[in-house]
């Protein structure tokens, strides 16, 4: 875990409402500033200019931004090959298409062929809420985390986003950064280095463990002042990497508090949960309860609501975390 | 290297096709048919064509070859040997437990192997995207792919199709080896895409069709002087699966059958025995 608690006053989550943050904005400012120092990065994307934020990236380089139009399979190999002729391509689409439609490009090309493509999962989770399933990526933790060798980061917030991004390019090897358009607000401080591998402890606390990331980290630092109002002393671990999982991190947390208690904007089969759980039941088990989406497919409604509908509100965190307590023996 | 004659490459791919039926043999399993369709073209490629160094097989200006048709990868294996990328010995571990010659080409384990094919239809996407990187340097290196005539029923080649016309991919040729046959049947049982002349050239192509079995008609297709600016090129190479031994040409069964040891010997003596 990098650093003892490194949030700013919990506090302050319960105060005015803090100013949301589109993710996409850092993700794409900082390729900008990173292919102004390096030109060997490019953008690939497939129709999405607009949706994945490079209509700045586009202006400053065009011939830098490879628009393959919608083919997806073509957009993951034109990735791989770019790698191959010395570019490090990142590739940009909607996290539904870029993983489900080239889930076996992103296997043999990226993967297995070991490629320098930084795979980019646009408005990932239910960002499309109201688009329904079809576009709704809430598959693609896990399957990306069944693939050996690409690491999988969901950033919490716009300073994380930027410090994964910047990560990225300088890591020889693929990723997938999984993004979201949902608004969050700050969460980690400016000038935050990110690590692979490494979670963030938010907020300490001793009775359970709420670990989360992505589009839940702020949900779960919600709840967690909730909880304190009501006696109960949660940790809050924030944790962008899903692969390598921090198993210290969990080991500590398991032991240290006894329950835990994940939240992550996906399937409850083989994301976040499915990773934390598979450290615990192997070298600490203790009481779980797995946040996200049960296993359908989603009803109508936007990314908000639907994470609310699925109890990932704080207020249903919080009542996941009492319940969570009292089984623990 | 100094580039070999059509007689020498007719020797060359003769001892090519010899050395890659005795390693399906041995090793009890292999994709022999569309091997003896594709290493006229590999030996061409490889000993005729491609700027690549044994030596430095990841020098940045080398030239790419991506046999899309990873399935034959025993011919590229074979091919790679006898440019000195791996050692010649090494093919008699094909298939074997911990090999670094697995049934579909690993380019972390054998050098000169550019991508990791065997799904079908991933090889041209790739080579777009290292065509484009060419571009983008303004560097000279070809990109050439292969891919089987079966092959080209995958709607990522047609994507990909697209793309280099679009991208204007000049330095880029596909090559289909074009044996007529697929793994269970003929192509015009399945979905008969032939002619493909026609196709690519109204996606914006240049074609050229050739007897993929005729070294100076392969040569003479690869030639720098045949590529139109700004457009990609894709030679039609008419093959016979299972070229060169008579009882497997185009039969469908030999996509992947094994000889017995006495179709084995008769095949290896009509290797032998063709004339240049």
């Amino acid at each position: 875990m990098s650093g003892a608690a490194i949030s700013k006053d919990p506090s302050a989550v319960r105060g005015p409402a803090p100013k949301l943050h589109d993710c996409r904005d850092a993700f794409t400012a900082t390729l900008v500033a990173l292919a102004e120092a390096d030109c060997n990065i490019v953008a690939v994307c497939n129709d999405s200019v607009g949706s994945s934020k490079l209509n700045g990236f586009r202006d400053r380089f065009p011939e830098r931004l490879i628009n393959v139009g919608i083919a997806e399979q073509n957009l993951v190999g034109t990735g791989a090959g770019l790698a191959n002729g010395g570019k490090i391509p990142f590739v940009c689409g909607a996290s539904c298409f870029l993983t489900g439609r080239a889930l076996e490009q992103i296997k043999a090309d990226v993967a297995y062929s070991k490629t320098n493509v930084k795979l980019c999962g646009i408005s990932s989770g239910m960002a499309y809420g109201e688009l329904g399933p079809t576009h709704h990526s809430i598959e693609d933790f896990a399957w990306i985390r069944a693939l050996p060798n690409v690491p999988i980061i969901a950033p919490a917030d716009r300073i994380e986003t930027a410090a994964a991004t910047a990560w990225a390019a300088a890591h020889d090897g693929p990723v997938f950064l999984r993004l979201s358009r949902v608004g969050v607000p700050d969460l980690l401080p400016e000038g935050h280095v990110f690590e692979l591998g490494r979670a963030n402890l938010l907020r300490d606390g001793t009775d359970l463990t709420i670990i989360a990331n992505g589009t839940l980290t702020h949900r779960a630092m919600t709840a967690a002042a909730m909880l304190a109002e009501r006696g109960l002393s949660a940790r809050v671990v924030n944790m962008a990497t899903v692969r390598p999982i921090d198993e210290a991190v969990v080991v500590a947390a398991a032991r240290q508090t006894g329950a835990i208690l994940t939240c992550e904007e996906h399937t409850v089969f083989g994301g976040l949960g499915s990773a934390v759980a598979e450290v615990v039941v192997q070298k600490a088990p203790v009481p779980m309860a797995l946040l996200g989406v049960p296993g359908e497919f989603a009803p109508t409604g936007s990314a908000e609501w639907l994470l609310d509908h699925y109890g990932l509100s704080p207020e249903g965190i919080a009542a996941s975390a009492e319940a969570l307590v009292k089984r623990k023996v | 290297m100094v580039p070999q004659t059509p007689q020498e490459l007719r020797a060359t791919a003769r001892r090519i096709r010899r050395r890659d039926l005795q390693a399906v043999f041995e090793a009890g399993a292999g994709h022999i048919g569309g091997e003896m369709s594709v290493i006229d073209l590999l030996t061409a490629l490889y000993f005729n064509v491609l700027n690549v160094d044994p030596q430095a097989p990841r020098d940045p200006g080398r030239d790419r070859l991506v046999l899309s048709k990873g399935h034959t990868a025993c011919a590229l294996y074979v091919t790679l040997a006898e440019r000195g990328f791996i050692p010649r010995d090494e093919i008699a571990t094909f298939l074997k437990p911990m090999s670094r010659l697995n049934g579909h080409p690993d380019r972390n384990k054998v050098p000169g192997v550019e991508t990791n094919t065997g799904p079908l239809g991933h090889g041209l996407p790739v080579a777009v995207g290292m065509a484009t990187a060419a571009k983008l340097d303004q560097a000279s290196w070809r990109t050439f792919v292969i891919t089987g005539d079966g092959e080209m029923q995958e709607g990522s080649n047609w994507e990909a199709i697209m793309a280099a016309a679009q991208f204007r991919l000049d330095n880029l040729t596909l090559i289909i080896d074009h044996n007529r046959l697929q793994q269970g049947a003929r192509l015009a049982e399945t979905n008969a895409l032939a002619p493909f002349a026609p196709k690519l050239a109204a996606f914006g192509w240049t074609v050229l069709e050739i007897d993929g079995h005729d070294m100076d008609q392969i040569l003479a297709a690869l030639s720098p002087d045949r590529v139109v600016a700004d457009r990609p090129t894709c030679i039609v190479a008419h093959t016979n699966k299972g070229q060169g031994i008579s009882f497997m040409a185009d039969r469908v069964e030999w996509h992947h059958k094994v000889p017995s040891a006495e179709q084995y010997e008769q095949a290896l003596a009509e290797l032998a025995e063709v004339v240049s």
